[in-house]
């Protein structure tokens, strides 16, 4: 097992943190409300979950540390708005994906920086984005003229991450035989689950001849394989795990995280058009365990496109490189009742675009036994965020690590 | 891409200026390191492989092979009228060398994994936009 270990003991460091509280704001399509509002609404209900109030909360980290609709809110902004008094506030973008935020935390309690860390991540990209009143629907418009690695796929109309992804997904279907049809499994299966979500966007019940009949966008994903922008906060606290006894609700281990960025940090020159980061990220993951996949109850794996959980559950090993078509067809190997229960709470296709922040509430929900729709016994959940070379995972456990 | 050209949204680094300047004399060019000849893109400040800083554009036949692409229908920048493919081409010099574009000169519905392209430039302002099109549609 390869990886940073604690030269004492030889665990991971991770294993010193828990998460201890879990709480998300209201989420809509468009609440018109702002990012801080949202977030103080998060923050404030995690607080109060892992039993601290906010004089206790000594640490502040987010993801990505900008505002705007797709930023949500400064971690600074969350200082100032509760007052708090911090030993350790971060924030960035250059991170192992969303999940970012939560590895630095982790890192801040385990080197004994902060106590408490509060991780928030915040999007308004229903009421906020391209998407309201008047604006020009469904993103990427506004980066026409980037001087960065887009400039050479800005000018040929590959303004979306869904262009970028579509090519990978074609090309998965050309070299493995991957249908359509297998690949809306995802979202007939985050549907059925989405119905069980008090806040989920979408709820209607889906059928695979619904998902075959919608409109294309980026050949080959049509509408549904698109997650759902929406507004909402999403809020962790990150203790030392000998907070765990104190912490009402029960503690989630950190048992390994997934941050390795092994190849071409890029969405166009990654070397394998049928892979992504996540390939590289979920190895470095099960470098730093003693667990494998076979232990895992459940997996929240990020969807923004299908078809990027198509590239977490090989990376993750449910399935070998290229299987994964023939895997997830029919929705029975992922369904809350099959061997690898997914996206439990109905990802971001039908709950909304929390950036993989749903998928952590949600893993959090599983481990405690709250889940909406409980895997019964569930006590190792995988969760994996983010695609392109921005992707990142944990391994949590029911309890400390 | 039918009626009229749609807006490129060029914004060229110092690294990239040459690449989207190529084509007025009708030559795609890539960046190559000076020493370990290695062909480098997207293009920048020194070598990846062996950090030289004696790089340079050299020019390419211009062929290649399409890599995967999608079929945009959906306008994802205003004047960027669908159906439009976007492609990878692997260029036939170094097929690491992976060039974005839109593949053109034919109907979409032709466009396929493995198909053999060559380049042609669309002029946009100062800029001659590097475009694919089948080599067969150049013979026919």
């Amino acid at each position: 097992m390869a990886g940073e270990r604690d030269a004492l003991t030889g665990e991971p460091l991770e294993r010193r943190a828990i998460i201890s509280g879990a709480a998300q704001s209201d989420v809509g399509r468009r609440l018109y409300r702002t990012g801080i509002d949202l977030t103080v609404e998060a923050a404030l209900g995690a607080i109060e979950d892992a039993g601290l109030t906010a004089a206790d909360i000594d640490g502040v980290s987010t993801y990505p540390g900008f505002g705007g609709s797709f930023g949500g809110a400064m971690g600074a902004e969350l200082h100032e708005a509760l007052r708090l008094s911090l030993n350790w506030r971060s924030a960035g973008v250059e991170t192992a994906g969303p999940l970012g935020a939560v590895h630095n935390a982790i890192l801040a309690v385990a080197a004994g920086l902060a106590r408490h860390v509060l991780v928030f991540r915040t999007v308004f990209e229903g009421s906020g984005g391209p998407l309201r009143p008047g604006g020009r629907g469904g993103g990427g418009g506004g980066m026409a003229g980037s001087a960065g690695p887009f400039q050479f796929m800005i000018p040929y109309g590959a303004a979306s991450a869904a262009c970028w992804v579509a090519c990978y997904a074609r090309r998965h279907m050309h070299d493995y035989g991957t249908t359509r049809t297998q690949l809306g499994a995802i979202a007939v299966n985050g549907r059925a689950n989405a119905a069980a979500n008090p806040k989920a966007i979408y709820t209607e019940p889906m059928t695979i001849d619904d998902y075959l009949a919608v409109r294309m966008v980026s050949e080959p994903l049509c509408l549904y394989d698109c997650d759902v922008p929406c507004d909402g906060s999403t809020a962790v606290v990150v203790s030392h795990r000998d907070y765990a006894p104190d912490a009402p609700a029960a503690a989630v281990g950190i048992n390994a995280m997934g941050t390795a960025i092994r190849g071409r940090p890029s969405w166009d020159q990654f070397d394998d058009l049928t892979s992504m980061m996540m390939h590289h990220t979920a190895a470095s993951m099960w470098e730093r365990t003693e667990l494998t996949v076979a232990d895992v109850d459940a997996a929240q794996l990020y969807d923004g496109f299908s078809w990027l959980t198509l590239a977490w559950i090989e990376a993750m090993g449910f399935c070998g490189k290229g299987e994964s078509g023939p895997f997830i067809e029919g929705g029975a190997n992922i369904a809350p009742d099959g061997p690898v229960p997914l996206n439990t709470s109905g990802g971001q296709l039908s709950a909304g675009r929390l950036h993989g922040y749903g998928h952590l509430h949600e893993a959090v929900m599983q481990l405690r036994g709250t889940a909406n729709i409980g895997v019964p016994g569930c006590e190792v959940v995988a969760v994996g965020a983010g695609g392109g070379p921005e992707t990142g995972c944990l391994l949590l456990t029911k309890g400390p690590s | 891409m039918s009626a009229g050209n749609p807006p490129r949204f060029v914004l060229a680094s110092p690294e990239s200026e040459f690449y989207w300047r190529s084509g007025a004399d009708g030559r795609l060019r890539i960046q190559r390191c000076g020493d370990c000849r290695r062909w480098i893109h997207p293009p920048g400040p020194a070598c990846p492989f062996c950090h030289s800083r004696r790089i340079g554009p050299e020019p390419v036949a211009g062929t290649g092979t399409v890599a995967t692409f999608t079929i945009n229908r959906k306008e994802w920048i205003p004047g960027f009228t669908p159906p439009y493919v976007f492609a990878f081409v692997e260029l036939d010099e170094d097929p690491t060398v992976r060039i974005g574009t839109n593949i053109v000169g034919c109907d979409i519905d032709e466009v396929e994994i493995g198909m053999r392209v060559e380049v042609l430039f669309e002029e946009s302002g100062e800029w001659h936009v590097p475009l694919f099109r089948p080599i067969a549609a150049e013979a026919a």
